[in-house]
Protein backbone atom coordinates (compact mmCIF):
# COMPACT_ATOMS: atom_id res chain seq x y z
CA UNK A 1 0.00 0.00 0.00
CA UNK A 2 1.54 3.14 -1.12
CA UNK A 3 1.58 6.72 0.64
CA UNK A 4 -1.12 7.78 -2.27
CA UNK A 5 -3.57 5.12 -1.56
CA UNK A 6 -3.35 5.28 2.76
CA UNK A 7 -3.92 8.80 2.38
CA UNK A 8 -7.14 8.35 0.44
CA UNK A 9 -10.73 9.97 0.96
CA UNK A 10 -11.56 8.01 3.94
CA UNK A 11 -8.86 9.14 6.41
CA UNK A 12 -9.07 12.70 4.94
CA UNK A 13 -12.46 12.93 6.11
CA UNK A 14 -12.17 11.19 9.21
CA UNK A 15 -9.50 13.29 10.08
CA UNK A 16 -11.02 16.63 9.04
CA UNK A 17 -14.33 15.53 10.67
CA UNK A 18 -12.30 14.82 14.10
CA UNK A 19 -10.11 18.23 14.09
CA UNK A 20 -13.86 19.96 13.09
CA UNK A 21 -15.59 18.27 15.32
CA UNK A 22 -12.71 19.04 18.29
CA UNK A 23 -12.91 22.89 17.30
CA UNK A 24 -16.44 22.75 17.78
CA UNK A 25 -16.43 21.05 20.70
CA UNK A 26 -14.12 23.55 22.52
CA UNK A 27 -15.92 26.51 20.57
CA UNK A 28 -19.60 25.19 22.58
CA UNK A 29 -18.00 24.53 26.15
CA UNK A 30 -15.76 27.09 26.00
CA UNK A 31 -16.41 28.83 29.59
CA UNK A 32 -16.12 24.89 31.05
CA UNK A 33 -12.92 24.39 29.40
CA UNK A 34 -11.38 27.49 29.79
CA UNK A 35 -8.81 27.54 33.16
CA UNK A 36 -9.10 31.43 33.71
CA UNK A 37 -11.10 34.18 32.77
CA UNK A 38 -10.33 35.71 28.99
CA UNK A 39 -10.55 38.98 29.67
CA UNK A 40 -9.35 38.81 33.64
CA UNK A 41 -6.09 41.42 33.27
CA UNK A 42 -3.37 40.93 35.74
CA UNK A 43 0.03 42.97 34.98
CA UNK A 44 1.76 40.90 37.50
CA UNK A 45 1.78 38.06 35.35
CA UNK A 46 2.79 39.68 31.57
CA UNK A 47 4.04 38.10 28.87
CA UNK A 48 4.57 34.76 30.63
CA UNK A 49 6.01 32.09 27.99
CA UNK A 50 4.10 28.54 27.48
CA UNK A 51 4.88 25.44 29.74
CA UNK A 52 7.72 23.53 27.51
CA UNK A 53 9.69 26.74 27.93
CA UNK A 54 11.66 28.22 31.04
CA UNK A 55 9.88 29.62 33.22
CA UNK A 56 6.73 28.45 32.24
CA UNK A 57 4.24 26.54 34.24
CA UNK A 58 0.93 24.80 34.14
CA UNK A 59 -1.09 27.31 35.72
CA UNK A 60 -1.05 29.37 32.41
CA UNK A 61 0.06 26.59 29.80
CA UNK A 62 0.15 28.67 26.78
CA UNK A 63 1.51 31.92 28.62
CA UNK A 64 -0.12 34.74 28.87
CA UNK A 65 -0.27 37.79 26.82
CA UNK A 66 0.78 41.62 27.02
CA UNK A 67 -1.97 42.51 29.80
CA UNK A 68 -1.38 39.22 31.69
CA UNK A 69 -4.47 37.44 29.99
CA UNK A 70 -4.60 33.80 30.01
CA UNK A 71 -3.59 33.00 26.17
CA UNK A 72 -4.87 29.05 26.63
CA UNK A 73 -8.29 30.47 27.63
CA UNK A 74 -8.71 33.74 24.60
CA UNK A 75 -7.87 30.79 22.28
CA UNK A 76 -10.51 28.61 23.25
CA UNK A 77 -12.96 31.73 23.58
CA UNK A 78 -11.49 32.63 20.32
CA UNK A 79 -12.69 30.02 18.12
CA UNK A 80 -16.19 30.85 18.73
CA UNK A 81 -16.70 33.79 16.65
CA UNK A 82 -14.38 31.74 13.61
CA UNK A 83 -16.60 28.83 13.03
CA UNK A 84 -20.17 31.06 14.05
CA UNK A 85 -19.23 33.83 10.98
CA UNK A 86 -17.28 30.70 8.66
CA UNK A 87 -20.52 28.64 8.84
CA UNK A 88 -23.49 31.64 8.86
CA UNK A 89 -21.58 33.60 6.10
CA UNK A 90 -21.51 30.34 4.19
CA UNK A 91 -25.37 29.64 4.87
CA UNK A 92 -26.31 32.99 3.57
CA UNK A 93 -23.67 32.81 0.45
CA UNK A 94 -25.31 29.13 -0.29
CA UNK A 95 -29.07 30.16 -0.21
CA UNK A 96 -28.82 33.14 -2.33
CA UNK A 97 -26.45 32.02 -5.18
CA UNK A 98 -28.31 28.29 -5.02
CA UNK A 99 -31.69 30.03 -5.37
CA UNK A 100 -30.58 32.64 -8.28
CA UNK A 101 -28.39 29.19 -9.93
CA UNK A 102 -31.80 27.26 -9.62
CA UNK A 103 -34.32 29.57 -10.99
CA UNK A 104 -31.69 30.57 -14.03
CA UNK A 105 -31.69 26.97 -14.77
CA UNK A 106 -35.08 26.45 -14.39
CA UNK A 107 -36.63 29.00 -16.02
CA UNK A 108 -34.32 29.98 -18.67
CA UNK A 109 -34.85 32.65 -21.28
CA UNK A 110 -34.61 36.49 -19.34
CA UNK A 111 -34.17 35.09 -16.45
CA UNK A 112 -31.08 33.19 -17.02
CA UNK A 113 -29.79 35.96 -19.25
CA UNK A 114 -30.20 38.60 -16.26
CA UNK A 115 -28.80 36.53 -13.52
CA UNK A 116 -25.75 35.06 -15.05
CA UNK A 117 -24.70 38.35 -16.89
CA UNK A 118 -24.55 39.80 -13.52
CA UNK A 119 -22.83 36.64 -12.08
CA UNK A 120 -20.28 37.23 -14.81
CA UNK A 121 -20.14 41.06 -13.84
CA UNK A 122 -20.23 40.37 -10.11
CA UNK A 123 -17.01 38.40 -10.56
CA UNK A 124 -14.99 41.22 -12.12
CA UNK A 125 -15.60 42.86 -8.46
CA UNK A 126 -12.62 42.77 -5.79
CA UNK A 127 -15.18 41.56 -2.83
CA UNK A 128 -12.38 42.02 -0.71
CA UNK A 129 -12.25 45.94 -1.26
CA UNK A 130 -16.26 45.83 -0.58
CA UNK A 131 -16.13 43.76 2.10
CA UNK A 132 -13.26 46.46 3.81
CA UNK A 133 -15.87 49.40 3.23
CA UNK A 134 -18.65 48.08 4.59
CA UNK A 135 -17.05 47.40 8.06
CA UNK A 136 -14.98 50.61 7.77
CA UNK A 137 -18.34 51.90 8.21
CA UNK A 138 -20.71 50.45 10.06
CA UNK A 139 -18.09 48.55 12.60
CA UNK A 140 -17.29 44.97 12.53
CA UNK A 141 -20.28 42.98 13.89
CA UNK A 142 -20.93 39.61 13.68
CA UNK A 143 -23.84 40.67 11.71
CA UNK A 144 -21.72 42.99 9.78
CA UNK A 145 -19.07 39.83 8.87
CA UNK A 146 -21.85 37.06 8.31
CA UNK A 147 -23.54 39.47 5.52
CA UNK A 148 -20.35 41.31 3.80
CA UNK A 149 -18.54 37.97 3.68
CA UNK A 150 -21.43 35.69 2.47
CA UNK A 151 -22.94 38.65 0.15
CA UNK A 152 -18.90 38.06 -1.39
CA UNK A 153 -19.46 34.69 -2.21
CA UNK A 154 -22.56 33.69 -3.91
CA UNK A 155 -22.20 33.49 -7.12
CA UNK A 156 -19.37 30.27 -7.34
CA UNK A 157 -22.67 28.28 -5.85
CA UNK A 158 -24.88 30.20 -8.89
CA UNK A 159 -23.16 28.99 -11.10
CA UNK A 160 -22.73 25.36 -10.14
CA UNK A 161 -26.45 25.26 -9.50
CA UNK A 162 -27.38 26.95 -12.80
CA UNK A 163 -25.29 24.45 -14.49
CA UNK A 164 -27.00 21.53 -12.61
CA UNK A 165 -30.03 22.50 -12.69
CA UNK A 166 -29.77 22.90 -16.81
CA UNK A 167 -28.83 19.51 -17.04
CA UNK A 168 -31.41 17.96 -14.24
CA UNK A 169 -34.26 19.63 -15.85
CA UNK A 170 -33.92 17.14 -19.03
CA UNK A 171 -33.70 13.83 -17.07
CA UNK A 172 -37.25 11.99 -17.08
CA UNK A 173 -37.95 11.93 -13.66
CA UNK A 174 -38.26 15.61 -13.69
CA UNK A 175 -39.82 15.66 -16.98
CA UNK A 176 -42.40 13.03 -15.49
CA UNK A 177 -42.58 15.60 -12.31
CA UNK A 178 -43.52 18.47 -14.39
CA UNK A 179 -45.82 16.38 -16.77
CA UNK A 180 -47.95 14.97 -13.60
CA UNK A 181 -48.59 18.80 -12.67
CA UNK A 182 -46.03 19.53 -10.42
CA UNK A 183 -45.50 23.45 -10.01
CA UNK A 184 -42.21 25.33 -10.45
CA UNK A 185 -41.25 25.50 -7.23
CA UNK A 186 -42.49 22.10 -5.92
CA UNK A 187 -40.37 20.55 -8.99
CA UNK A 188 -37.08 22.84 -8.06
CA UNK A 189 -37.43 22.25 -4.36
CA UNK A 190 -38.33 18.77 -4.15
CA UNK A 191 -37.18 17.14 -7.10
CA UNK A 192 -33.84 19.26 -8.81
CA UNK A 193 -32.47 20.26 -5.45
CA UNK A 194 -31.86 17.04 -3.66
CA UNK A 195 -29.71 16.08 -6.62
CA UNK A 196 -27.51 18.75 -6.54
CA UNK A 197 -26.93 18.52 -2.78
CA UNK A 198 -23.59 16.16 -2.40
CA UNK A 199 -21.79 19.25 -4.80
CA UNK A 200 -23.24 21.57 -3.38
CA UNK A 201 -21.97 20.31 -0.09
CA UNK A 202 -18.52 19.56 -0.98
CA UNK A 203 -18.96 23.36 -2.24
CA UNK A 204 -20.14 24.49 1.03
CA UNK A 205 -17.66 22.73 3.06
CA UNK A 206 -14.71 24.01 0.96
CA UNK A 207 -15.85 27.71 1.13
CA UNK A 208 -16.29 27.55 5.01
CA UNK A 209 -12.38 27.32 5.12
CA UNK A 210 -12.03 30.32 2.68
CA UNK A 211 -14.29 32.75 4.58
CA UNK A 212 -12.64 31.50 8.30
CA UNK A 213 -9.56 32.36 6.54
CA UNK A 214 -11.29 35.87 5.26
CA UNK A 215 -12.88 36.13 8.38
CA UNK A 216 -9.38 36.33 10.71
CA UNK A 217 -7.61 38.35 8.16
CA UNK A 218 -9.95 40.96 8.37
CA UNK A 219 -9.83 40.91 12.34
CA UNK A 220 -6.14 40.72 11.96
CA UNK A 221 -6.36 44.22 10.25
CA UNK A 222 -8.45 45.48 13.09
CA UNK A 223 -11.47 45.64 10.93
CA UNK A 224 -13.79 43.23 12.95
CA UNK A 225 -14.63 42.73 16.23
CA UNK A 226 -13.08 45.76 18.21
CA UNK A 227 -10.62 44.46 20.95
CA UNK A 228 -10.74 43.51 23.65
CA UNK A 229 -12.95 40.89 22.16
CA UNK A 230 -10.88 37.34 22.17
CA UNK A 231 -10.81 36.87 18.26
CA UNK A 232 -7.78 34.88 16.24
CA UNK A 233 -6.99 37.54 14.33
CA UNK A 234 -6.97 40.18 16.91
CA UNK A 235 -4.85 37.62 19.32
CA UNK A 236 -2.69 37.49 16.11
CA UNK A 237 -2.71 41.40 15.88
CA UNK A 238 -1.37 41.66 19.54
CA UNK A 239 0.90 39.38 19.09
CA UNK A 240 2.35 40.69 15.96
CA UNK A 241 3.51 43.82 18.16
CA UNK A 242 5.66 41.59 20.80
CA UNK A 243 7.43 39.32 18.09
CA UNK A 244 10.49 39.80 19.91
CA UNK A 245 9.34 39.02 23.61
CA UNK A 246 6.87 37.22 22.99
CA UNK A 247 6.55 35.18 19.34
CA UNK A 248 4.43 32.54 21.16
CA UNK A 249 1.48 34.73 20.90
CA UNK A 250 1.36 35.16 17.31
CA UNK A 251 2.65 31.47 16.30
CA UNK A 252 -0.12 29.92 18.42
CA UNK A 253 -2.79 31.68 17.15
CA UNK A 254 -1.68 30.93 13.95
CA UNK A 255 -1.66 27.26 14.51
CA UNK A 256 -4.90 27.31 15.92
CA UNK A 257 -6.29 28.64 12.70
CA UNK A 258 -4.52 26.54 10.48
CA UNK A 259 -5.72 23.52 12.26
CA UNK A 260 -9.63 24.66 12.49
CA UNK A 261 -8.71 25.32 8.28
CA UNK A 262 -6.79 22.12 7.84
CA UNK A 263 -9.45 20.19 9.26
CA UNK A 264 -12.20 22.04 7.32
CA UNK A 265 -10.63 21.88 3.91
CA UNK A 266 -9.47 17.88 4.93
CA UNK A 267 -13.01 17.05 5.66
CA UNK A 268 -14.05 19.12 2.33
CA UNK A 269 -11.59 17.31 -0.56
CA UNK A 270 -12.33 13.94 1.43
CA UNK A 271 -16.11 14.32 0.90
CA UNK A 272 -15.35 15.39 -2.64
CA UNK A 273 -13.53 12.16 -3.13
CA UNK A 274 -15.78 10.34 -2.12
CA UNK A 275 -19.14 12.25 -3.06
CA UNK A 276 -18.30 12.64 -6.78
CA UNK A 277 -15.89 10.30 -7.55
CA UNK A 278 -16.31 10.79 -11.23
CA UNK A 279 -13.97 13.85 -10.56
CA UNK A 280 -11.95 12.76 -8.00
CA UNK A 281 -9.23 14.60 -9.98
CA UNK A 282 -10.14 17.79 -8.66
CA UNK A 283 -8.79 17.81 -5.61
CA UNK B 1 -12.42 41.65 -34.07
CA UNK B 2 -16.20 40.90 -32.97
CA UNK B 3 -14.58 39.38 -29.61
CA UNK B 4 -13.00 42.43 -28.49
CA UNK B 5 -16.00 44.51 -29.23
CA UNK B 6 -18.40 41.74 -27.21
CA UNK B 7 -15.92 41.97 -24.39
CA UNK B 8 -15.21 45.92 -24.23
CA UNK B 9 -19.06 46.46 -23.99
CA UNK B 10 -19.04 43.97 -20.58
CA UNK B 11 -16.26 46.71 -18.81
CA UNK B 12 -18.99 49.44 -17.61
CA UNK B 13 -20.97 46.73 -16.01
CA UNK B 14 -19.07 46.28 -13.01
CA UNK B 15 -17.60 49.63 -12.69
CA UNK B 16 -20.97 50.98 -12.84
CA UNK B 17 -21.47 48.59 -10.13
CA UNK B 18 -18.49 49.47 -7.90
CA UNK B 19 -19.76 53.35 -8.19
CA UNK B 20 -22.99 52.59 -7.20
CA UNK B 21 -22.22 51.15 -4.11
CA UNK B 22 -19.76 53.08 -2.85
CA UNK B 23 -22.24 55.92 -3.33
CA UNK B 24 -24.93 54.24 -1.58
CA UNK B 25 -22.22 52.93 1.41
CA UNK B 26 -21.33 56.97 1.17
CA UNK B 27 -25.04 58.02 2.07
CA UNK B 28 -25.74 55.83 4.75
CA UNK B 29 -22.27 56.35 6.71
CA UNK B 30 -24.86 59.24 7.48
CA UNK B 31 -24.96 63.32 7.18
CA UNK B 32 -21.77 64.73 5.71
CA UNK B 33 -23.15 67.90 7.17
CA UNK B 34 -22.95 67.04 10.35
CA UNK B 35 -19.74 65.79 10.42
CA UNK B 36 -18.20 68.46 8.39
CA UNK B 37 -19.51 71.01 10.85
CA UNK B 38 -19.77 69.80 14.30
CA UNK B 39 -22.51 70.75 16.72
CA UNK B 40 -22.56 74.17 16.84
CA UNK B 41 -23.45 75.21 14.07
CA UNK B 42 -26.34 77.49 12.65
CA UNK B 43 -28.86 76.52 10.44
CA UNK B 44 -27.81 79.07 7.56
CA UNK B 45 -24.54 77.58 7.79
CA UNK B 46 -25.85 74.28 7.20
CA UNK B 47 -28.54 74.81 4.44
CA UNK B 48 -25.00 76.96 2.87
CA UNK B 49 -23.50 74.22 2.77
CA UNK B 50 -25.56 71.15 1.99
CA UNK B 51 -26.19 73.46 -0.96
CA UNK B 52 -22.60 73.16 -1.99
CA UNK B 53 -22.44 69.19 -1.46
CA UNK B 54 -26.33 69.62 -3.66
CA UNK B 55 -27.44 67.74 -0.63
CA UNK B 56 -30.47 69.76 -1.03
CA UNK B 57 -31.03 68.10 -4.19
CA UNK B 58 -32.76 64.80 -5.25
CA UNK B 59 -30.51 61.39 -4.60
CA UNK B 60 -30.65 60.80 -8.45
CA UNK B 61 -29.23 64.54 -9.18
CA UNK B 62 -26.65 63.65 -6.56
CA UNK B 63 -25.78 61.03 -7.99
CA UNK B 64 -25.32 62.34 -11.30
CA UNK B 65 -23.18 64.88 -9.70
CA UNK B 66 -20.86 61.91 -7.73
CA UNK B 67 -20.41 60.61 -11.73
CA UNK B 68 -19.18 63.85 -12.64
CA UNK B 69 -16.69 64.25 -9.71
CA UNK B 70 -15.66 60.72 -10.36
CA UNK B 71 -14.87 61.42 -14.08
CA UNK B 72 -12.76 64.55 -13.24
CA UNK B 73 -10.70 62.39 -11.24
CA UNK B 74 -12.33 64.34 -7.87
CA UNK B 75 -12.56 62.42 -4.36
CA UNK B 76 -11.93 65.23 -2.64
CA UNK B 77 -9.71 66.65 -0.42
CA UNK B 78 -7.49 63.90 2.01
CA UNK B 79 -8.59 64.74 5.71
CA UNK B 80 -5.08 63.47 6.90
CA UNK B 81 -3.09 64.86 3.92
CA UNK B 82 -4.66 67.66 3.03
CA UNK B 83 -4.26 67.20 -0.59
CA UNK B 84 -6.21 65.58 -3.88
CA UNK B 85 -7.18 62.14 -2.60
CA UNK B 86 -6.49 61.01 -6.37
CA UNK B 87 -3.44 62.07 -6.01
CA UNK B 88 -2.14 60.68 -3.01
CA UNK B 89 -3.55 57.41 -3.86
CA UNK B 90 -1.87 57.85 -7.58
CA UNK B 91 1.41 57.78 -5.69
CA UNK B 92 1.24 54.84 -3.99
CA UNK B 93 -0.17 52.41 -7.05
CA UNK B 94 3.13 52.13 -8.07
CA UNK B 95 4.07 49.84 -4.82
CA UNK B 96 1.50 47.83 -5.09
CA UNK B 97 1.51 47.18 -8.71
CA UNK B 98 5.34 46.17 -8.43
CA UNK B 99 4.07 43.75 -5.47
CA UNK B 100 1.18 42.37 -7.31
CA UNK B 101 3.13 41.61 -10.67
CA UNK B 102 6.25 39.94 -8.79
CA UNK B 103 4.33 38.18 -6.33
CA UNK B 104 1.97 37.06 -9.60
CA UNK B 105 5.00 36.30 -11.28
CA UNK B 106 5.99 34.17 -8.77
CA UNK B 107 3.01 32.27 -8.14
CA UNK B 108 3.16 31.38 -11.55
CA UNK B 109 6.77 30.25 -11.99
CA UNK B 110 6.44 27.87 -8.91
CA UNK B 111 2.59 26.67 -9.03
CA UNK B 112 2.59 25.59 -12.92
CA UNK B 113 5.23 23.28 -12.85
CA UNK B 114 4.67 21.91 -9.90
CA UNK B 115 1.33 21.50 -11.14
CA UNK B 116 2.48 19.81 -14.49
CA UNK B 117 4.56 17.34 -11.84
CA UNK B 118 1.75 16.71 -10.10
CA UNK B 119 -0.59 15.55 -12.99
CA UNK B 120 2.73 13.73 -14.75
CA UNK B 121 3.70 11.46 -11.51
CA UNK B 122 -0.11 11.56 -10.53
CA UNK B 123 -0.63 9.21 -7.34
CA UNK B 124 3.39 9.05 -7.12
CA UNK B 125 4.78 10.36 -4.59
CA UNK B 126 5.75 13.87 -6.23
CA UNK B 127 1.62 14.10 -6.43
CA UNK B 128 1.41 13.60 -3.00
CA UNK B 129 3.79 15.23 -1.40
CA UNK B 130 2.60 18.70 -3.44
CA UNK B 131 -0.71 18.47 -2.82
CA UNK B 132 -0.80 17.74 0.57
CA UNK B 133 2.10 21.13 0.65
CA UNK B 134 -1.14 22.82 -1.47
CA UNK B 135 -3.61 21.63 1.35
CA UNK B 136 -1.61 23.17 3.69
CA UNK B 137 -0.92 26.10 1.96
CA UNK B 138 -5.09 27.02 1.22
CA UNK B 139 -5.38 26.47 5.42
CA UNK B 140 -2.02 28.89 6.15
CA UNK B 141 -3.25 32.44 6.89
CA UNK B 142 -1.21 34.65 4.70
CA UNK B 143 -0.48 36.87 7.50
CA UNK B 144 0.68 34.69 9.53
CA UNK B 145 3.07 33.06 7.34
CA UNK B 146 4.56 36.46 6.28
CA UNK B 147 4.88 36.96 10.62
CA UNK B 148 6.51 33.38 10.54
CA UNK B 149 8.91 34.27 7.64
CA UNK B 150 9.88 37.84 9.76
CA UNK B 151 10.73 35.93 12.62
CA UNK B 152 12.95 33.41 10.83
CA UNK B 153 14.71 35.43 7.93
CA UNK B 154 14.59 38.98 9.57
CA UNK B 155 14.63 38.52 13.44
CA UNK B 156 16.79 35.20 13.87
CA UNK B 157 18.99 34.89 10.89
CA UNK B 158 19.40 39.03 10.24
CA UNK B 159 19.44 38.50 6.08
CA UNK B 160 16.25 40.46 5.46
CA UNK B 161 14.62 43.76 6.27
CA UNK B 162 11.51 43.40 8.66
CA UNK B 163 9.34 45.99 6.80
CA UNK B 164 9.75 49.13 4.28
CA UNK B 165 10.20 49.78 0.60
CA UNK B 166 14.02 49.67 -0.52
CA UNK B 167 16.22 48.08 -2.66
CA UNK B 168 16.04 44.58 -3.99
CA UNK B 169 16.29 42.56 -0.60
CA UNK B 170 13.03 44.37 0.56
CA UNK B 171 11.53 42.67 -2.05
CA UNK B 172 11.81 39.45 -0.90
CA UNK B 173 9.52 38.20 2.02
CA UNK B 174 6.25 40.40 0.86
CA UNK B 175 6.87 38.49 -2.42
CA UNK B 176 7.07 35.53 -1.59
CA UNK B 177 3.90 35.71 1.15
CA UNK B 178 2.02 37.07 -1.95
CA UNK B 179 2.94 34.13 -4.26
CA UNK B 180 2.81 31.60 -1.26
CA UNK B 181 -1.09 32.85 -0.87
CA UNK B 182 -1.78 32.07 -4.54
CA UNK B 183 0.69 28.87 -5.28
CA UNK B 184 -1.76 26.43 -4.11
CA UNK B 185 -4.61 27.19 -6.36
CA UNK B 186 -2.51 27.36 -8.73
CA UNK B 187 -1.24 23.53 -8.08
CA UNK B 188 -4.52 21.90 -8.00
CA UNK B 189 -5.91 23.63 -11.09
CA UNK B 190 -3.01 23.07 -13.23
CA UNK B 191 -3.20 19.46 -12.46
CA UNK B 192 -6.66 19.22 -12.86
CA UNK B 193 -6.14 20.41 -16.39
CA UNK B 194 -2.93 18.44 -17.57
CA UNK B 195 -5.19 15.60 -16.44
CA UNK B 196 -8.02 16.32 -18.21
CA UNK B 197 -6.14 16.86 -21.59
CA UNK B 198 -4.07 14.08 -21.59
CA UNK B 199 -7.48 11.67 -21.45
CA UNK B 200 -8.05 13.60 -25.20
CA UNK B 201 -8.66 11.55 -28.18
CA UNK B 202 -6.03 13.84 -29.68
CA UNK B 203 -3.18 12.86 -27.11
CA UNK B 204 -4.10 9.43 -27.29
CA UNK B 205 -3.89 9.75 -31.21
CA UNK B 206 0.06 11.24 -30.75
CA UNK B 207 0.77 8.42 -28.49
CA UNK B 208 -0.22 6.07 -30.92
CA UNK B 209 1.25 7.70 -33.79
CA UNK B 210 4.78 7.16 -31.68
CA UNK B 211 5.06 10.46 -30.10
CA UNK B 212 7.47 10.30 -26.97
CA UNK B 213 5.55 11.41 -23.85
CA UNK B 214 7.95 14.10 -23.04
CA UNK B 215 6.81 15.25 -26.80
CA UNK B 216 3.02 14.54 -26.31
CA UNK B 217 3.58 16.55 -23.13
CA UNK B 218 5.38 19.67 -24.41
CA UNK B 219 3.54 20.02 -28.02
CA UNK B 220 -0.19 17.93 -27.52
CA UNK B 221 -0.93 18.64 -23.81
CA UNK B 222 0.53 21.44 -22.05
CA UNK B 223 -0.83 23.97 -25.08
CA UNK B 224 -4.13 22.46 -24.77
CA UNK B 225 -4.21 22.88 -20.61
CA UNK B 226 -2.97 26.12 -20.72
CA UNK B 227 -6.47 27.93 -20.61
CA UNK B 228 -8.10 27.23 -17.66
CA UNK B 229 -5.14 28.35 -15.68
CA UNK B 230 -5.24 31.30 -17.45
CA UNK B 231 -8.48 32.08 -16.82
CA UNK B 232 -7.69 31.46 -12.47
CA UNK B 233 -5.27 34.04 -13.41
CA UNK B 234 -8.40 36.48 -13.65
CA UNK B 235 -10.00 34.60 -11.50
CA UNK B 236 -7.78 35.27 -8.54
CA UNK B 237 -7.34 38.90 -9.19
CA UNK B 238 -9.70 40.06 -6.47
CA UNK B 239 -8.43 37.47 -3.65
CA UNK B 240 -4.80 38.58 -4.75
CA UNK B 241 -5.37 42.21 -4.23
CA UNK B 242 -6.86 41.23 -1.03
CA UNK B 243 -3.86 39.25 -0.33
CA UNK B 244 -1.93 42.71 -1.09
CA UNK B 245 -3.52 44.93 1.49
CA UNK B 246 -2.85 41.91 4.38
CA UNK B 247 0.94 41.82 2.71
CA UNK B 248 1.19 45.36 3.06
CA UNK B 249 -0.08 45.76 6.41
CA UNK B 250 2.62 43.41 7.43
CA UNK B 251 5.38 44.59 5.95
CA UNK B 252 4.83 48.65 5.73
CA UNK B 253 4.86 48.40 2.53
CA UNK B 254 3.97 52.21 1.20
CA UNK B 255 1.18 51.07 -1.34
CA UNK B 256 -2.70 51.33 -1.97
CA UNK B 257 -3.64 48.79 0.34
CA UNK B 258 -2.09 49.99 3.41
CA UNK B 259 -2.86 53.52 2.72
CA UNK B 260 -6.44 52.30 2.53
CA UNK B 261 -6.47 50.50 5.92
CA UNK B 262 -4.73 53.02 7.70
CA UNK B 263 -7.22 55.58 5.92
CA UNK B 264 -10.04 53.96 7.76
CA UNK B 265 -8.77 54.44 10.96
CA UNK B 266 -8.62 57.31 10.22
CA UNK B 267 -11.94 58.25 9.13
CA UNK B 268 -10.17 59.57 5.92
CA UNK B 269 -13.45 58.61 3.83
CA UNK B 270 -11.67 60.19 0.18
CA UNK B 271 -8.73 58.52 0.32
CA UNK B 272 -11.14 55.37 1.54
CA UNK B 273 -12.89 56.04 -1.89
CA UNK B 274 -10.33 56.89 -4.01
CA UNK B 275 -8.21 53.74 -3.64
CA UNK B 276 -11.78 51.17 -3.83
CA UNK B 277 -12.28 52.81 -6.97
CA UNK B 278 -8.72 53.02 -8.27
CA UNK B 279 -7.83 49.59 -6.94
CA UNK B 280 -11.37 48.27 -8.86
CA UNK B 281 -10.51 49.70 -12.05
CA UNK B 282 -7.31 48.33 -12.19
CA UNK B 283 -8.73 44.65 -11.76
CA UNK B 284 -11.00 45.64 -13.98
CA UNK B 285 -8.77 46.37 -16.83
CA UNK B 286 -6.40 43.87 -15.61
CA UNK B 287 -9.40 40.94 -16.42
CA UNK B 288 -9.93 42.33 -19.65
CA UNK B 289 -5.88 42.08 -20.16
CA UNK B 290 -6.50 38.18 -19.18
CA UNK B 291 -9.22 37.86 -21.23
CA UNK B 292 -7.79 38.87 -24.37
CA UNK B 293 -4.85 36.92 -23.80
CA UNK B 294 -7.06 33.72 -23.44
CA UNK B 295 -8.99 34.98 -26.48
CA UNK B 296 -5.23 35.29 -28.39
CA UNK B 297 -3.94 32.09 -27.63
CA UNK B 298 -7.36 30.19 -28.27
CA UNK B 299 -9.06 29.93 -31.02
CA UNK B 300 -12.34 28.36 -29.45
CA UNK B 301 -13.03 31.68 -27.61
CA UNK B 302 -12.27 34.45 -30.20
CA UNK B 303 -14.18 32.21 -32.40
CA UNK B 304 -17.23 31.48 -30.44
Amino acid sequence: MSAVTWFGPRLKVQIGAALVLGMCLIAIFASVLSPHDPYTQNLMLRLRPPVWADRGSWDYPLGTDNLGRDLLSRLIHGSRLSIVVGLMAMVVALSIGTTLGLLAGYLGGRTEQAIMRFADAYQAIPEILLAIVVVAVFGGGVTVLVLVLGFAGWETYTRVAFNLTRSLRERPFVEAAIASGGRGRYVMWRHILPQMSPVLTVIATLQVGQLILQETALSFLGLGLPPPTATWGNILAEGRDRLLVAPWIANLAGCAIVLLVLGVNLLGNGLRETLDPRRADRR
Amino acid sequence: MRYLLRRLLLVPVPLIFVIAFVFVVLRLTGDPVAIYLGLDATPEQEAVLRAELHLDKPVIVQFGYFLADLAQGDFGTSIQFKRAAMEVVMERLGATLQLLVLGLALAILLGIPAGVACAVYKDKLPDFALSVLAVIGQSMPSFWLGILLIQLFALDLGWLPTSGRGGLEHLVLPTVTLATFLVPNFILVTRVSVLETMREQFVVTARARGAGAARALWRHVLPNAINPVVSLVGLQLGRLMGGAVITETIFAWPGVGRLMVSAIFQRDVPIVIASVFIVAVTIILANLLVDLVQAAIDPRIRLR
